[in-house]
């Protein structure tokens, strides 16, 4: 099927929609990389053998599908059954035949696959019906779980290219910009630059070629959701870069993906196939005189690669390090010509700006940040996964209400937000509203949405060093300020969650944030010190307890820190058979004691104990 | 092996165009594992660029390996995420249980212990991949029953 005008595609939707109302039921089983890891091809397959011994007809009244990531991996594998909407969790293969006569053949609800809300302790049958999903407003993540990224047939059948063909069919290059303007869409990859506006630059830049290329490198730790929309939805990034390459007068794109995503560079190398082979991505798409084609280029593993200059230098087969801006790559790009970089929920959003319209975009969203953001809540909330809200909602609607808490009840202490170049942010801000400018003002940022949540077993230093040793690796070493000042820091508050910490340390880190801050060219060197930052802002006290005490109040830092066993202890002896060096004695159903000096401070203990009998002091 | 005809039949698959060098090399790792010396002269030769700049590109990133690797990939996710919920204890235990540190192989080739910058699975932390396949929530316990020496 080759279209060679918008009319054959606007055909083909109507009838791939038709298609899919015509399906009546639907089996979806996640294939996203966290349930594949939990066996979801296999419960795939083991479904589809049931179906067939049974003599179900698939794809005329029921299809069984495979679909991308629904961001809540922790419960994997997924599996729901449509229209009835019912939600399966922690699926085995050995539950297909059961799946297949009761629910499939009979419309019965399986109670033990259901999901049993934490906080009421009921068992909830429907997808939307669970806190997790009823309270986001999915617009990016909409079809993510829901079709099968390897079939563009399913897109069509949501409606995909049709922003493509409204654009083609109605709107100039200028009224794409202004509708993308016009909707206050800002960068989703760290900086939050106003889309439209980057766009018109490039736009004005007279030259014989340019290009558009889609970030995908997420580099920052913790984060997932452009591996989620690329493996999930991968048509929607294509449809977005199509749409900005129309805009800007690009006929070739780039989507630079990091290469700890083999499955997301899968589906899209999938995607561009078909895409090419529909007559959407190419020479003359759609009989118009576009030509756009896209290819992509594997990361090759460096943090400072997803800065978009490097990412330049990385595409151009050199090594990743920044360069100066100006020119930008608005102005001076890829191969010396004018460029635009953006980040892969950026470009997912545009098609929905093009179908629903800018002023509905705009309409969603809180002062300055309109739209949705994709968070990935992760850390020690109880449920982990993707979230989707409106620009301006909590940290505690999201924590709190969709996240459901803390992990095991335990205190709230902290969430970091923006990645290795933000911080964290304590709970008396937990009420305030998260949009761009916000999280800047409280000493963190928006960034690409990571959000790591943090309990009162987290060490507020130990987070310091840890993001600063990230960064230090990740320094790609141009600059001697952020080479060494980072080094330097991470030296300091080694010594810090060692115990060999002195009270003039925390002059010494103010002292040189100052040098690293200034003395940095690109953002990862400028933005380093926030996560110091902003946890002395918040915890210096944690600081002092390191300095001063030598005790880890978190109980993380292992030479500050003992394991004891409390007489919660009724002598399972599941702690004493988890030690590796065999430090734990004690008869069954007597109280367990540690030997002290043998022990290892491994933690194998603590985390093996159900009865919470073990202390960290 | 026949590293000229085996590098010849990878950069074949790509255009002959500009910046092409890090996909030729993550293709050249592929198939062996890891960068031999051998392989990276070849594949400078073939493109007619200084070993030099091959070297740079196989050192600066983090995807490449220029020491031979173990027959087993154990990737240990190190991102924020994973770290938060304990992925130091899941690296002492591979320490303790193989004897190697994070990059390290084991004298018998069999395992290599890599740390990576999570692997975009943060919701089940913390995750290691062996071989390609991932596995969420690990413990210290469950590293025991996944890997023995
Ligand atoms: C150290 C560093 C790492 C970055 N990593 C990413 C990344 O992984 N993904 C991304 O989209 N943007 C990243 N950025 C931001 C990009 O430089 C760039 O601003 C962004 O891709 C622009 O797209 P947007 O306007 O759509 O956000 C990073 C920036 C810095 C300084
Ligand atoms: S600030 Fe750091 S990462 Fe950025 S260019 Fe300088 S040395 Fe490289
Ligand atoms: S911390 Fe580790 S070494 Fe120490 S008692 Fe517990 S299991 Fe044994
Ligand atoms: S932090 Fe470990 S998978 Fe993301």
């Amino acid at each position: 099927m080759r279209f060679s005008n918008t009319k054959d595609l606007g055909t083909r939707i109507e009838s791939a929609k038709a298609a899919r109302q015509k399906v009546k039921r639907r089996l979806l089983v996640c294939a996203g990389t966290g349930c594949i890891a939990n066996g979801s091809l296999e419960i795939a397959d083991a479904l589809q053998k049931e179906l067939d011994a049974r003599g179900v007809k698939l794809n005329v009244e029921l299809s069984l599908k495979k679909t991308g990531c629904h961001g809540f991996c922790e419960h994997g594998p997924l599996v729901t059954f449509h229209p009835e909407e019912i939600f399966y969790q922690r699926v085995n293969a050995k539950d297909a035949a059961e799946i297949v006569e009761k629910t499939v053949l009979k419309g019965e609800v399986i109670d033990r696959l259901l999901y049993t809300d934490p906080t009421t302790k009921q068992k909830v049958t429907k997808y939307f019906d669970i806190p997790f999903y009823a309270k986001q407003q999915r617009v990016v993540l909409a079809n993510c779980g829901q079709i099968d990224p390897a079939a563009i047939d399913d897109y069509f059948a949501v409606g995909g290219y049709s922003a493509l063909k409204k654009v083609l069919e109605e709107k100039n290059p200028e009224g794409v910009i202004s509708a993308v303007e016009e909707a206050g869409l800002r960068g989703r990859g760290g900086g939050g630059f106003t889309t439209g506006k980057k766009w018109r630059i490039c736009r004005g830049q007279t030259s014989d070629k340019k290009y558009l290329i889609c970030n995908g490198d997420e580099g920052d730790p913790g984060a997932f959701m452009d591996r989620s929309i690329m493996e999930g939805d991968p048509h929607a990034v294509l449809e977005g870069m199509m749409i900005g390459a129309y805009a800007i007068g690009a006929n070739e794109g780039v989507i630079y993906v990091r290469h700890e995503y083999p499955l997301a560079v899968k589906h899209l190398e999938k995607a561009i196939a078909d895409a090419r082979a529909c007559g959407i991505l190419g020479e003359n798409i759609l009989g118009s005189n576009f030509s756009f084609d896209v290819s992509i280029s594997r990361g090759g593993g460096a943090f400072v690669c997803g800065e978009e200059t490097a990412l330049l230098n990385s595409v151009m087969g050199e090594t990743g390090e920044p360069r100066p801006r100006p020119p930008y790559p608005a102005v001076e790009g890829l191969w010396g010509k004018p460029t635009i970089i953006n980040n892969v929920e950026t470009l997912a959003n545009v098609p929905t700006i093009i179908n629903k319209g800018a002023k509905w975009f705009n309409g969603l969203g809180f002062k300055n940040s309109h739209g949705t953001k994709v968070f990935s809540l992760v850390g020690k909330v109880r449920n982990t996964g993707l979230v989707e809200v409106p620009m301006g909602a909590t940290l505690r609607d999201i924590i709190f209400g969709i996240g459901g808490g803390i992990l095991n009840d335990r205190p709230f202490k902290a969430v970091q937000t923006g990645g290795p170049s933000g911080g964290c942010i304590p709970a008396s801000a937990l009420d305030l509203p998260i949009d761009y400018e916000t999280l800047t003002e409280n000493g963190s940022m928006m960034g690409s949405g990571g959000m790591i949540v943090m309990d009162d077993r987290t060490c507020m230093v130990d987070v310091a060093k840890y993001f600063i040793k990230f960064l230090m690796g990740e320094s790609c070493g141009k600059c001697v300020p952020c080479r060494e000042g980072l080094r330097q820091m991470s030296y300091i508050l080694e010594n810090i969650t060692e115990g060999k910490g002195k009270p003039e340390d925390i002059e010494r880190i103010r002292e040189l944030s100052v040098g690293i801050l200034n003395g940095s060219l690109c953002a990862l060197g400028q933005t380093a010190v926030n996560p110091v930052l902003s946890t002395l802002k918040y915890f210096e006290n944690e600081y002092h307890a390191h300095i001063k005490d030598h005790k880890c109040p978190g109980g993380v830092c292992k030479p500050l820190i003992t394991y004891g066993i409390t007489d919660k202890c009724t002598g399972c002896t599941v702690c004493a058979r988890a030690c590796p060096v065999n430090c734990i004695s004690g008869e069954k159903k007597k109280l367990h004691l540690i030997d002290q000096k043998k022990c290892t401070k491994c933690g194998a203990c603590f985390s093996s104990c159900r009865f919470d009998a073990i202390e960290v002091k | 092996m026949d590293h000229a005809n085996t590098i010849k039949d990878i950069i074949a698959k790509y255009p002959v165009q500009r910046g092409v060098i890090i996909q030729i090399l993550q293709d050249v790792h592929g198939r062996y594992n890891y960068l031999p010396k051998e392989a990276l002269d070849e594949v400078a030769k073939q493109l007619s660029l200084p070993v030099a700049k091959v070297y740079s590109i196989a050192t600066f990133y983090k995807a490449f390996s220029l020491k031979e690797r173990g027959k087993i990939i154990i990737k240990v996710c190190k991102g924020t995420a994973c770290h938060i919920r304990g992925a130091e204890l899941i690296c002492n235990e591979l320490e303790n249980i193989l004897g190697v540190k994070a990059g390290g192989t084991t004298p018998d080739m069999k395992y290599t212990v890599e740390e990576v910058n999570c692997v975009g699975t943060c919701a089940m932390a913390p995750v290691i991949v062996i071989d390609d396949k991932y596995h969420g929530s690990m413990k210290p316990e469950k590293v025991r029953k996944l890997v023995t020496k």
